[in-house]
């Protein structure tokens, strides 16, 4: 089991939910958060230029089997890659999954998803 | 407004007010021989700045309806009305309604109206207030008015594009369709329409003119399958609110006097918005087993819309009986809509268009003066004429805008949100730490 955590920007959250939905992933965590990575993005702010410190960006969090893996990830690059690539499409983490409990059940594991 | 004087209590007050006028101004304009009623000039100043109250109550009612994306773009689209037609109608607008008909009356048009230089020091005759005071208050309904259509493309149109849109619509739809109901010489005024405060003028032209607008620009992406509630019910309940208020301007002010016509206007106002509101929940009480507030807000304008065209020739439980009516009427063409899956993102059409041509066309079964069938014919006649009109001249308008500027947003402008595309602004901008 393996969580995905993606960072993409806010925009392109309708695009890569479509993706996933399309790859049968339907199991998902959003939410809004801010930060900073190699993107430098001005913005024009009553007429003067001011470089954001954080740029917002949407997360997502997505718990899943190991076979779901790669079409989940093939469903955020498809969705979040803009114009063929450019700095500020985000980032995916990858990290394993100790456990997963369903709290309705008291059910552990894969099957809990 | 001059609508009601002709027929709306049966008094004729004289029809040829604006001739009255323009002689006055040819005399040399003598402005001490007609005295200023001060009290029909206080109420008229206030209700000038009630109609206006109601634009930010509408940015407030559509932007809290829309996606958090969306919700500067979308108020953006009723305070650059304030701008464009505040500009255009001092420029040549006024000319355009409340001039003499020219090119067989299609509009108006009186030289000494452009930039308003003609009336500087003109008391109007028949109703004892600057003309400034008139003209301004009217102004007010032209803002408004291509600021409703707003509601039905909301979301996915382009903001230059827009503008341009409004400012064509505002000269080619909307001055002719007040010069024909409202001015001395209009052909509608003339065949006897009751338009007591706009419902034809305002409210069937900008819902008819905003279904087609949606309707050829196609549906927002992901509508319907993706959910797109509203971001802030707090603010559109506020909107609601608002316009409720500035309604008394609206349609007590189109009395122009402060008089028992005025009273009645405004009773009849207050009657329907309340008869509106409650009907709309009572029905999704029965109907969805929850009463919304989004459904009380919907009814307020829904009764509110249909009392307008008949505020001066309804008595209270008239009132009442056309806010229920287009309350019911307008929750059903909302269901009909979501049936038919077009995308009139805020119901411009649903309860502006519906409400409108409800209260346009039913007001003569409620009238003080009684049920009259020539009247039900010439109501039927004045909504066809203005639908019609407004219909064909909307679609050659977005046709034209569309092909030279383009008037849909871009995929990626969709996706992101008006707010940041268009305006580099967020309206919630504190919802993420920086």
């Amino acid at each position: 089991m393996k969580l995905i955590t993606a960072i993409i920007r806010e925009n392109v959250l309708d695009r890569v939910r479509e993706k996933l939905l399309a790859a049968e992933i339907y199991r998902i965590t959003v939410t809004r958060v801010s930060g900073r990575g190699q993107q430098m993005s001005e913005e024009i702010y009553r007429g003067q230029r001011v470089v954001p410190g954080l740029n917002p960006k949407m997360r997502l969090d997505i718990a899943c089997n190991d076979e779901f893996v790669e079409p989940c990830v093939n469903a955020i690059l498809e969705g979040a890659r803009t114009d063929g690539g450019r700095v500020g499409d985000g980032k995916i983490l990858i990290t394993p999954l100790e456990d997963i409990i369903r709290i309705r059940t008291g059910e552990r594991g894969g099957k809990a998803i | 407004m001059i609508g009601r004087c002709a027929l709306g209590c049966g008094v004729a007050l004289g029809t040829v007010l604006f001739l009255g006028a323009s002689s006055a101004l040819a005399a040399g304009g003598s402005p001490e021989a007609v005295t200023v009623d001060s009290g029909a000039t206080a109420w008229m100043l206030t209700s000038t700045a009630l109609v206006l109250l109601m634009v930010p109550g509408l940015a407030m009612f559509y932007g809290g309806l829309v996606r958090s994306k969306n919700v500067i773009g979308t108020m953006m689209h009723s305070f650059t009305a304030m701008g464009i037609m505040g500009v255009l109608w001092v420029t040549i607008s006024y000319a355009m309604c409340f001039g003499d008909g020219v090119l067989g009356g299609w509009f108006g048009w009186n030289p000494d109206y452009v930039l308003l230089r003609g009336i500087d020091d003109t008391i109007m005759p028949d109703f004892h207030i600057p003309e400034y005071v008139f003209a301004m208050f009217q102004g007010k309904f032209a803002i408004i008015t291509p600021a409703l259509i707003a509601g039905a493309f909301a979301e996915r149109v382009r903001f230059r594009s827009y503008c341009i849109f409004i400012a064509v619509w505002g000269l080619l739809v909307y001055n002719p369709l007040c010069h024909w109901v409202w001015a001395a010489d209009g052909f509608l005024f003339k065949m006897g329409a009751i338009d007591f405060a706009g419902g034809t003028v305002v409210h069937i032209s900008s819902g008819i003119s905003g279904l087609v607008a949606a309707l050829y620009l196609g549906a927002r992406r992901g509508y319907p399958a993706s959910a797109m509630h509203p971001n802030n019910l707090v603010m559109t309940l506020m909107g609601a609110g608002l316009l409720w208020v500035g309604w008394f301007g609206f349609n007590a002010g189109s009395s122009v006097q402060s008089g028992l016509a005025t009273a009645q206007a405004l009773t009849a106002t207050q009657a329907a918005a309340a008869a509106g509101a409650l009907m709309w929940i009572l029905l999704e009480g029965w109907h969805q087993g929850k009463a919304t507030a989004l459904g009380f807000a919907s009814g307020i304008l829904a009764g509110l819309v249909a009392v307008t065209p008949a505020a001066g020739v309804v008595r209270p439980g008239g009132a009442m009986a056309l806010g229920a009516i287009a309350a019911c009427v307008c929750y059903g063409a909302i269901l009909l809509k979501n049936r038919l899956g077009y995308d009139d993102s805020l119901d411009a059409f649903g309860v502006h268009g519906v409400g409108g041509t409800v209260g346009a066309i039913l007001l003569v079964f409620f009238m003080r003066d009684g049920f009259s069938t020539h009247q039900f014919v010439v109501q039927l006649q004045a909504a066809g004429v203005a639908m019609a009109y407004a219909a064909v001249l909307t679609l050659v308008i977005v046709i034209v805008v569309d092909k030279v500027f383009g008037l849909r947003a871009s995929a990626e402008a969709e996706m992101a949100g008006l707010d940041h595309v268009y305006h580099g602004e967020r309206g919630y901008g504190l919802l993420n730490a920086n």
